[in-house]
């Protein structure tokens, strides 16, 4: 071997090895010079009114509201439709994450497409933060370090209305069950709560999923002679089952509460048909000046307020950039441990913190449906009945299987 | 009290109510796609959008025209019957040449531009519309407490089709439609317009899907989505009835709403796939369908 040729060689390898720290060191901090938020949610089918292109257009609000550059490098936001798949969800994070330098992942509507997706991220140690789905499970028996809860979850929904209802002397309830693991997991949770307050379950009837008559099911339900129907379903199933309930005159004997109701669904079953029910949400548009003004902001693009997701998504967005900014990296552990230590004070709620098994602890509301008298403007729905305390509201730390948080 | 299959007497005749209340719909949906298929050979996988395109032009014209219920029955079915004569006259005569397959394909291309046009416009949580003040309130009938419109619209959906049946079978407007299906060729050499005849049956099918469309707006929630979650089981309906049977398909389809909700009582989480167990079976037995003569 020449002089020449060593010298050749081991400078091939100084360059190679400067080139790989070169990497590493850029990987600390703005990976392929762009932050790339990713959201995949229900773009077109029953859940796309409540998160779908509204939801994107709000992580869109977030990125603006933080200046749409982080020191200097450009945010992207990419979407795409889940159609309600799991697989679907699932394959396009993987392509995002491995093809596009996915930063961090949103997750819409549907817990079986965000439990899939849930899977991704955290074998590719990226930040998903769950907005739309409901399950539970997210902060449960299947949480992950990547795992980050924003909005709700069916033990805030059943600990909220399920007890409130029980509390005003709904005592014994039966359940109209959407037959999915999300309708089962709601089921369980409120009858749980339920019958810890001192109420009965007299039975459930379980539908399937988009169900178009519900009438032979409320007549079951009726003849069970129950005081409270809970309605363990969402979507256009209750709005359905609602419809129908009134018809039948089952309102006259049993009094509805809707397990999982966005602000969408009582606008268009209208007050008439939904007055004086219970809701426990996590956020209302009404609630005060900070919320209104961001509110009508959104009313200007979409002609409609907008829900609790579209608000969580906007601010899981703003949250994630203020870490990056932070940090000054994109790597998704560095971030999340940033985000984790300091406290969500936004549009969405205040003093909001990430527990160890991912689940954001914020306030919840019970509410309950204005009567067609009370309601001043449109969209002015609902009285705040209870603000929920962040401790009381989710999974207790004794009732938590999450392996991350003992 | 007495019990039929261990559920009381009263609770049993609620539920066969319930079931022929939506046999009546599925009825009305199944005889135009029976009459399309007779008498054009196109599989109308459009007919879930036409019914939902129905219920829309209803919705429409009470909100931006003031225009009720009854004014809507006559109008949407003529709208969606128009949209029909357009349908035919630029799309589909292209394709009574070639597979059945490719009038499928198209009519369900047609039927997802609808829906994507109608979701882009108003949203997936739906429109409400009330029932019409005359058929408000409920009748108590003992066994259960059945809502008038209700009442109204099995009565309104079997006048209908027995109507078109009497129409396609008893007059001679029929003999000449049944007889183009059986030859065009021979009955236009009677000097009869063929094309006229075949885009206006194709209109006709239209506005009974619109006509459907109207009867369910105050009882379902109006939505781009609402003809495509039972497209499926009206096609099953005509498939076990027998494609092109014009009375099969009336009287399965209430056949059928009436066993759907004898399963919601009796084993719920079968409910949705019932009718295609039905379906397999039948098809197994009788290619034809029950009511379908064989080739």
């Amino acid at each position: 071997m020449t002089f020449k040729k060593m010298t050749r060689i081991a400078s091939a390898c100084l360059f190679a090895g400067a080139a790989t720290l070169a990497g590493g060191a850029a990987q600390a901090q703005i990976s392929g010079d762009v932050i790339r938020i990713g959201i995949i949610t229900d773009m077109s089918g029953l859940y796309s009114d409540i998160d779908g292109p509204a939801g994107v257009e709000a992580v869109r609000m977030a990125v603006a509201d933080a200046g749409g550059t982080i020191n200097g490098k450009k945010v992207e936001v990419v979407f795409a439709d889940h159609q309600n798949k799991p697989d679907v969800a699932a394959s396009k994070a993987r392509e995002w994450f491995d093809q596009q330098g996915l930063d961090m992942l949103i997750g819409g509507t549907n817990s079986g497409a965000a439990l899939a997706m849930a899977g991704v991220a955290a074998e590719k140690k990226k930040p998903f933060l769950v907005i739309g789905a409901g399950g539970s499970a997210l902060t449960n028996e299947r949480c992950t370090p990547y795992t980050v809860h924003w909005a709700y979850d069916t033990v805030a929904l059943a600990k909220g209305t399920g007890s409130a209802v029980v509390k005003a002397g709904g005592k014994s309830w039966y359940f109209l069950t959407a037959d999915y693991a999300f309708g089962h997991a709601l089921q369980n949770d409120t009858a749980n709560v339920v019958k810890a307050s001192g109420g009965t379950v007299a039975g459930a009837v379980r539908h399937p999923l988009s169900a178009s008559d519900f009438s032979s099911f409320l007549l079951q339900a009726q003849s069970s002679k129950a005081d409270i129907l809970g309605l363990a379903n969402a979507g256009g199933d209750t709005i359905n089952a609602v419809k129908a309930a009134n018809e039948f005159g089952i309102t006259k004997k049993m009094k509805l509460a809707g397990l999982l109701v966005f602000i969408n669904d009582v606008h268009s079953l209208g007050l008439k048909n939904t007055q004086g029910m219970y809701i426990t949400d996590s956020w209302y548009w009404n609630q005060n000046a900070e919320t209104r003004a961001w509110s009508r902001k959104f009313f200007e693009k979409f002609k409609r307020m907008p829900s609790s997701l579209q608000a969580a998504d906007y601010s899981a967005a703003l949250n994630y950039l203020k870490a990056v900014k932070a940090t000054g990296t994109d790597d998704g552990d560095k971030v999340l441990a940033q985000m984790r230590k300091t406290p969500v004070n936004d549009v969405f709620t205040k003093n909001g913190t990430i527990r160890a098994d991912g689940r954001l602890v914020h306030d919840m509301y019970l509410m309950q449906v204005k009567t067609p008298e009370q309601s001043k403007e449109p969209w002015d729905y609902y009285n705040v009945v209870e603000t929920i305390k962040g401790e009381a509201a989710w999974t207790t730390k004794a009732e938590s299987k999450c392996e991350l948080w003992k | 009290m007495d019990e039929i299959f261990g559920i009381p007497v009263q609770a049993f005749l609620g539920q066969l109510l319930l079931g022929l209340v939506n046999g009546s719909f599925y009825a009305m949906l199944s005889l135009g796609l029976a009459v399309i298929f007779g008498l054009l050979g196109i599989v109308n996988f459009a007919h879930g959008a036409l019914y939902m395109i129905g219920a829309y032009v209803a919705w429409l014209s009470l909100e931006k025209f003031g225009l009720n219920y009854w004014v809507a029955l006559v109008l949407s079915p003529l709208v969606v019957g128009a949209l029909g004569v357009l349908i035919e006259k630029t799309l589909l005569k292209h394709l009574y040449k070639l597979d059945p397959l490719y009038g499928l394909l198209l009519t369900f291309g047609l039927a997802l531009i609808a829906e994507g046009v109608f979701r882009e416009q108003f949203g997936v949580s739906g429109q409400q519309y009330s029932v019409p003040e005359l058929l408000q309130g409920a009748t108590d009938l003992g066994f259960m407490v059945l809502p008038n419109y209700r009442a109204w619209v099995v009565v309104a959906s079997l006048t209908i089709c027995l109507g078109t049946w009497f129409l396609l079978e008893k007059t001679s407007l029929g003999a000449t439609l049944r007889a183009g299906t059986e030859n065009p060729a021979l009955v236009q050499a009677f000097g009869i317009n063929v094309p006229v005849m075949v885009t206006l049956t194709y209109a006709g099918g239209a506005a009974l899907a619109a006509l459907a469309g109207v009867l369910a707006a105050p009882v379902i929630q109006i939505t781009p989505l609402m003809g495509s979650n039972l497209i499926i089981v009206v096609f099953a309906v005509v498939v076990i009835g027998g494609m092109g049977s014009i009375l099969g398909s009336i009287l399965t389809g209430v056949v059928l709403g009436v066993v759907e909700g004898l399963t919601k009582v009796f084993y719920p989480e079968a409910s949705s796939i019932v009718v295609f167990v039905i379906m397999a079976i039948v098809l197994v037995i009788r290619p034809a369908g029950l009511f379908g003569k064989e080739k």
